[in-house]
């Protein structure tokens, strides 16, 4: 115990003072305050007139602002600051030969992994906890409406599950970090496997579904329409496997509580647009977490996936100093 | 007297090559044991299957009567390891790198500032001890390297290479304190050297390693005996180590 202690406290004190995470909270900071400010103003004006104007506060993370909203940025870069904090875990352990000084202290071996990932996952939960705050500071100087208590729970929940998301790519990070001897191959390893989710993983699934439940020409009506559902779940299915997916489909639904399914409103039939429209009431936060909890355990369970795989594996490699 | 190291037939293969060849060796306590043998010999495969750092193939390794291997917390409680190049944290302070390495060690949160202080002053650091490491010279490192080694008061010390890259005046303190770890304060020293001179001088008995076998253990007056006759002049160590790598190098090598 004492020596997972002292390696999280030395990591998270490296962390603290490295200009690395110096650099890269001020860069995000910027865009969050700046994206949240114009976001400000902007709603200020169109909801000018409006007599009761309700759930304004999450609109402040969710709607578009110059370029993106708040949501949508986490989404896309949440991956690169899991990266960034991770990439060099072990292998700058490595290259500077403390690697083996360290398993040669009397603590257990997980200990060293253990800690790398602990200390990344606290940095990251203060992280967006100040961002998190200080966007809502902006947001009630310039809205003046405050927060009630189901947007904080909302915005709670999407705390927890930003954190977990990020979490995920932290320990891809890593795992990269102790299969690979340099930090450049295992920065671009992740770097790669980021750009495939976050663009290819569409087309996979298509691809996927094609090979596993194909739609063949010919059939007759009902056996087309069964064969269709059958490529149109199976596509859904591997998308599911994307932590992208997984965490653009949850957030998008926690932080709008008139989102009342995942699925964008184009692939809508006409009965379900109806119905949308004719029942425009905001859902409760047990309402919406009811929908998204599958996507929310897949999410935990691929972070956890990730994290398994990086201890093992480091947990088998041979250390030597030379 | 006990017993700190023993190995039993020990063998280490990395798929099809064998690193370490049905090795047996007992070193005692207090013991200056000087470890000798030409690169890729498997000297530093052998200290980690000591350490617990790599698992033999077959036969057993006891360190303080416990397995390495299945016992390692409490192996490494008692053993210090100085490898060839030694790694610190270059943008930490000598006594922050101490402090860590005492924290790691379980040494309670108190007991730490005095402990790095008098570690420090073993080995003649203290006035350099607020410099960032990473301005210190090889010396300075080496010196370090043992000031870490022996924050946590070990029986065994491992050192790889102590003093290569030291200018001499370097080396002879480093050796002094190699000598009085052995003989003041009890501590068996296993070290592996290329400069035969200094080992001659420090060690009690030294071990030769070829291809992974042990070729001879023992004092080095005894091993110049067995190997080149009873003579009226001393043997030197390059003398002897070079008779038995002639006769053990394959041909053409």
């Amino acid at each position: 115990m004492h020596g997972f202690r002292a390696i999280y406290r030395k990591e998270l004190e490296d962390h603290f003072s490295s200009t690395r995470f110096v650099l890269l909270f001020t860069v995000i900071l910027m865009i969050s305050l700046i994206s949240a400010y114009m976001t400000g103003t902007g709603l200020r004006r169109e909801l000018e007139g409006i007599a009761k104007p309700s759930l304004v506060f999450l609109m402040l993370f969710t709607s578009t602002g110059a370029l993106f909203s708040l949501a949508q940025f986490v989404a896309f870069f949440g991956p690169l600051i899991g990266m960034i904090l991770g990439f060099d875990a072990i292998s700058r352990e490595r290259s500077a030969r403390t690697l083996s000084k360290l398993l040669s202290q009397p603590i257990y071996r997980d200990a060293v992994v253990n800690a790398k990932f602990l200390a990344g996952v606290t940095l990251l939960s203060i992280m967006f906890l100040a961002i998190l705050l200080l966007i809502s500071g902006m947001g009630l100087l310039t809205l003046g409406v405050v927060p009630d208590l189901e947007e904080i729970g909302r915005l709670a929940v999407y705390l927890i599950v930003s954190v977990v998301y990020v979490g995920f790519w932290l320990g891809l990070a890593i795992l990269c970090s102790v299969l690979f001897r340099s930090m450049a191959t295992s920065a671009l390893a992740t770097l790669a496997l980021w750009i495939f989710l976050a663009f290819f993983m569409a087309l996979g699934a298509s691809l996927a579904a094609d090979i596993l439940s194909p739609v063949r020409p010919g059939l007759s009506g009902d056996a087309q329409a069964e064969a269709t559902i059958r490529h149109e779940e199976t596509r859904q299915f591997v998308s599911m496997l994307s932590p992208i997916s997984l965490y653009s489909e949850s957030t998008s639904v926690v932080l709008d509580p008139l989102r009342k399914t995942t699925r964008s409103l184009v692939l809508m039939g006409p009965m379900e647009r109806i119905s949308l429209s004719r029942f425009q009431s905001a859902l409760s936060l047990q309402q919406s977490l009811l929908i998204v909890a599958p996507y929310l355990v897949s999410l935990v369970a691929l972070t956890v996936l990730c994290f398994a795989i990086c201890y093992i594996c480091f947990m088998r490699q041979e250390v030597r100093s030379t | 007297m006990s017993m700190v190291i023993e190995l039993r037939d020990v063998t280490k293969q990395y798929g099809s090559q064998t690193a370490v060849n049905r090795l047996s060796l007992e070193v005692r306590q207090g013991e200056i044991f000087g470890f000798l043998g030409p690169n890729g010999a498997g000297k530093t495969t052998t200290i980690l299957m000591l350490l617990g750092l790599s698992e033999p193939t077959s036969g057993s390794v006891q360190v303080c009567g416990f397995n390495p291997a299945r016992e390692p917390l409490q192996v490494k409680r008692v053993v210090g390891y100085l490898p060839e190049n030694v790694g610190f944290y270059d943008d930490m302070t000598a006594a922050q790198n101490l402090a860590y390495v005492g924290r790691l060690n379980g040494i309670p949160e108190a007991a730490i500032p005095r402990r790095v202080d008098e570690m420090l002053d073993q080995v003649g650091l203290l006035g350099e001890s607020r410099k960032r490491v990473g301005a210190y010279s090889r010396g300075m490192r080496q010196r370090l390297g043992i000031a870490e080694v022996l924050m946590k008061d070990p029986k065994v010390i491992f050192l790889d290479e102590p003093t290569l890259g030291l200018d001499p005046d370097g080396t002879v303190k480093m050796l002094a304190l190699i000598q009085s770890l052995g003989r003041d304060k009890g501590m068996t020293v296993f070290f592996s050297s290329h400069l035969l001179d200094q080992v001659q001088r420090i060690s009690d008995r030294v071990g030769i390693m070829l291809q992974g076998k042990l070729v001879a253990v023992g004092p080095i007056q005894e091993l110049g005996t067995q190997k080149l006759g009873v003579g009226t002049q001393q043997y030197t160590l390059e003398e002897i180590y070079m008779r038995y790598f002639r006769e053990g190098a394959p041909a053409g090598a």
